[in-house]
């Protein structure tokens, strides 16, 4: 196992902060930064620890260092980081980004994030990324000094390959319908989980008002004032245990996403490789066109329809000299032509071969993942119900002693 | 011991309101002789009430509440102790099953009738069994006939002639079971009351044909005598709060209105409480699949998101039953009361307008001294009456509250079980 950062260093994000300041367009603006942590991990501990260092980063930057990433592995299924907007929002939760329980779940977010990138074998050794962690002043010239912004694919040229693409590799194909069914699945599933927990809270608060009005009618009766009084309190702690359980529910609605996010991180890949492909088609395509046009003009037997042969009658022929001037340059291209194509062949093959290396350690690791999480929400689902138990075993013997 | 002449004979001048108890005597077999009949003290007025028992009940157990002395002073709660509400089968001689909902299409209209069955043991009924179909406008007469004969008693509610809530159909068959499973109720409630149950009228709707029913409902006092006695009741009830009622019953009184606003929202919450609970099941019910359509895009985690599937599934069902519990246990019984609270205010008028008639008279005889005998034995007669509509609210107003109590315990321990039961699931 290759050593990666996450082995030798602590990272955290501990805190946020609301700060004002002036951005990019020199407009007044709100925003909230996050502190990271990082410490080195002393393997032969001497009692000492080292010192912690710090700095302050703001969403905009991790979202910098996230495309630089992209861009610069697009072999690599890049971790995705926690949502710009809260979305699949029950009526409870609000949609503000400003709203201390989503800048906390955000905190929670961009920590994982940077975790994921610090044990992922190849990221982690990325001079940005460890200079993201570590120097405050002066990374964002940095990042865009390696021009990264020049090496992004255009997502017209993305496009455009992903419909003319001849031959793409099976798995490929398969990668990417597997995403965009994990994507739907997924949010399918994350809105009805909203929809439920907006019910199960629904439930859980009007048995609150249960405890109201068994207070009040307990004051006019003898006999059951007691036990109406004390269940009432008992309904009034059914009503208040909803919100610590759905709040735990969250945190598993957010594993999910980040899956959810993810499917796109691999659909990045599936159209790099498209993307690749295509180039390489195009490629393979232009050498061929420009053989021909060599042989015709080598033999000159014309093959094909062309304009040149409409002018060249019309106008006369080429004098032998341009014609070999012309083949001459023709077969400089396909000497060109054919190298180009070899290195791109063989960096297509590379590509394919690292992208589905990688491909399969993030398999591992969704199914590791998922399945943790679908056990936690399995074990916070039977605490709920403990929790429900006890509870109504109480109210019930309140019950009986009325 | 010597009062002012009651004597079971010639009936009351009309307008006042018999109690059951001379007509039950003038119409039986019954001749025994009554014991001292006593004015005054409320206490000792109670033995009224015991005579009216003693002489009425054919059931042993409750012969022996009656063996008292009459000077000794008995509390209403303590008779009661004698015996339970919703006795055991052993000491009830009257059963009754309410079933088999038809409808019956005539020209005219389109209406319910259920099938009465009765099987008891009482030698007053000339068989042991009898069936006879019934619809609701028959127990409507009862309940008047009963109200009218014991204005002071509690006679309990009947299910509503529409359910404005639900916006259910008139006919839908969720309607038609509630409304047996009430009617039920009300039948065996009357049952087991230790007054109402040996009601004339009880008796001839238990048990007449209904062509009999039918010519004996004619028989009793018409709308116009019943109007009059609405308007009567509206009137006293404008005349205010009655200046002599007794403590206790003012007591009842605020008891009743608290009492009636918890029961309310009670109900409400409770409707609440189903209504989301719908809902979330609504919800579940689209949560399960998914996890199982997610399946089969994985491999790994296949296994895993099925079982989840099936639990969720499992929890739907489990939720299905709890909102069962709750609409065949709770609401019904919280309805009940609802119209319970009704029924008690207007108990509780009743009794304030009796007394206000009794005092009314007092005041008219401090000016008439002429006529002050015939005045007296009115008077002697109201006071009797008031007396023993006191008696007997007071009575039947812990009767009632002692089921009541037990009604509520047992639903709530049942919906709290409910959710045990859900929770365990």
């Amino acid at each position: 196992m290759e050593d990666c950062l996450a082995k030798k260093m602590e990272i955290t994000v501990s805190e946020a902060e609301k700060r004002t300041g002036r951005n990019a367009m020199n407009i007044q603006e709100t925003y909230t930064a996050y502190l990271i942590e990082t410490r080195a991990v002393e393997s032969q501990s001497e009692g000492q620890c080292a010192p912690v260092e710090s700095l302050w980063r703001r969403y905009s930057e991790f979202e910098l260092l996230r495309n630089y990433l992209s861009v610069t592995y697009p072999h690599i299924v890049v971790p995705p980081l926690p949502e710009k907007r809260a979305d699949f929002v029950w009526h409870k939760l609000s949609a503000d980004n400003m709203d201390p329980d989503f800048v906390e779940r955000r905190r929670i977010g961009l920590e994982n994030f940077l975790l994921r990138v610090a044990s992922h074998p190849v990221l982690c050794q990325d001079k940005i990324f460890y200079a993201f962690l570590m120097q405050e002043s002066g990374w964002k010239e940095m990042v865009n000094e390696t021009g990264f912004q020049l090496k992004a694919d255009s997502r017209l040229k993305a496009l455009n390959a992903t419909f003319r693409v001849k031959n793409p590799d099976k798995r490929f194909t398969e990668l990417k319908h597997y995403s965009d069914e994990l994507q739907s699945v997924i949010s399918h599933l994350l809105r009805v989980r909203a929809r439920v927990a907006d019910r199960l809270y629904g439930v859980y608060k009007v048995h609150g008002n249960y405890g109201r009005v068994f207070s009040e009618w307990s004051a006019i009766e003898k006999e059951m004032g007691d036990g109406l009084q004390s269940a009432g309190h008992h309904m009034d702690v059914y009503a208040a245990s909803i919100d610590d359980i759905l709040e735990e529910e969250e945190h598993y609605a957010d594993q999910l996403k980040e899956y959810l996010f993810y499917a796109e991180a691999l659909r990045a890949v599936c159209r790099k490789h498209e993307l690749m492909q295509y180039d390489l088609e195009m490629a393979a395509q232009d050498l061929t066109s420009k053989k021909q046009q060599c042989e015709e003009l080598a033999t000159g037997t014309v093959r094909t329809f062309s304009l040149k042969g409409m002018t060249s009658k019309l106008f006369g022929q080429e004098t032998p000299e341009q014609r070999e001037a012309k083949i001459k340059v023709l077969e400089e291209q396909i000497q060109e032509g054919e190298e180009q194509l070899k290195s791109k062949n063989l960096e297509g093959r590379d590509f394919v071969k690292s992208a589905w290396a990688d491909i399969e350690r993030f398999k591992e690791q969704k199914n590791h993942d998922l399945k943790e999480a679908l056990i936690s929400y399995a074990v916070m689902q039977i605490s709920m119900c403990k929790k429900g138990i006890q509870v109504w075993t109480n109210a019930k013997e309140c019950f009986s002693k009325m | 011991m010597e009062a002012e002449g009651r004597v079971p004979g010639p009936p009351l001048p009309a307008g006042g309101e018999e109690p059951g108890a001379d007509s039950h005597l003038a119409a039986g077999a019954l001749s025994t002789a009554r014991g001292p009949l006593l004015v005054a003290a409320e206490v000792l007025a109670l033995d009224d009430e015991e005579d009216d028992l003693e002489v009425f009940s054919k059931d042993t157990s409750l012969a022996e509440v009656n063996s008292f002395s009459p000077s000794v002073p008995i509390s209403p709660s303590s008779m009661i102790n004698q015996y339970k509400f919703e006795d055991g089968p052993e000491l009830r001689d009257l059963f009754i099953t309410v079933d088999d909902p038809e409808s019956h299409i005539t020209a005219i209209e389109t209406f319910i009738t259920y099938r009465v069955v009765t099987k008891t043991t009482r030698s007053e009924f000339d068989s042991s069994e009898y069936e006879v179909r019934r619809r609701y406008q028959d127990f409507l007469w009862l309940k008047s006939k009963l109200e009218e004969a014991h204005p002071t008693l509690i006679v309990p509610p009947l299910p509503e002639k529409f359910i404005m809530r639900g916006m259910v159909e008139r006919f839908s068959d969720e309607f038609i079971e509630t409304r047996r499973k009430a009617l039920h109720k009300f039948l065996n409630r009357i049952a087991d009351h230790p007054t109402l149950t040996f009601n004339e009228d009880f008796k001839i709707f238990l048990t007449a044909q209904a062509w009999e029913l039918s010519s004996h409902k004619k028989q009793g006092p018409g709308l116009l005598s019943r109007m009059g006695q609405t308007v009567r009741a509206v009137a006293s009830s404008v005349r205010g709060a009655v200046k002599n009622r007794p403590e206790m019953f003012t007591e009842m009184n605020n008891y009743m209105e608290t009492f009636g606003q918890k029961i309310n929202l009670l109900d409400k919450i409770a409707h609440r409480i189903y209504k989301e609970e719908r809902e979330y099941f609504n919800e579940m019910k689209e949560y399960g699949p998914i996890h199982t359509l997610w399946s089969a895009s994985e491999e790994d985690i296949a296994e895993s998101l099925k079982g989840i599937a099936s639990c969720i599934d499992r929890c739907c069902r489990a939720t299905e039953k709890r909102m069962a519990g709750l609409s065949e246990h709770l609401l019904p019984i919280l309805h009940e009361y609802v119209l319970y609270s009704e029924i008690l205010m207007g108990v509780l008028r009743r009794r304030d307008q009796i007394q206000g008639d009794l005092d009314s008279k007092v005041d008219a005889l401090a000016n008439k001294k002429t006529e002050k005998d015939l005045f007296s034995e009115e008077i002697g007669k109201l006071e009797d009456k008031v007396e023993h509509a006191n008696n007997a609210l007071k009575a039947d107003w812990d009767r009632w509250k002692q089921n009541m109590q037990w009604d509520m315990r047992s639903t709530f321990t049942n919906v709290a079980e409910n959710n045990l039961r859900y929770y365990e699931e």
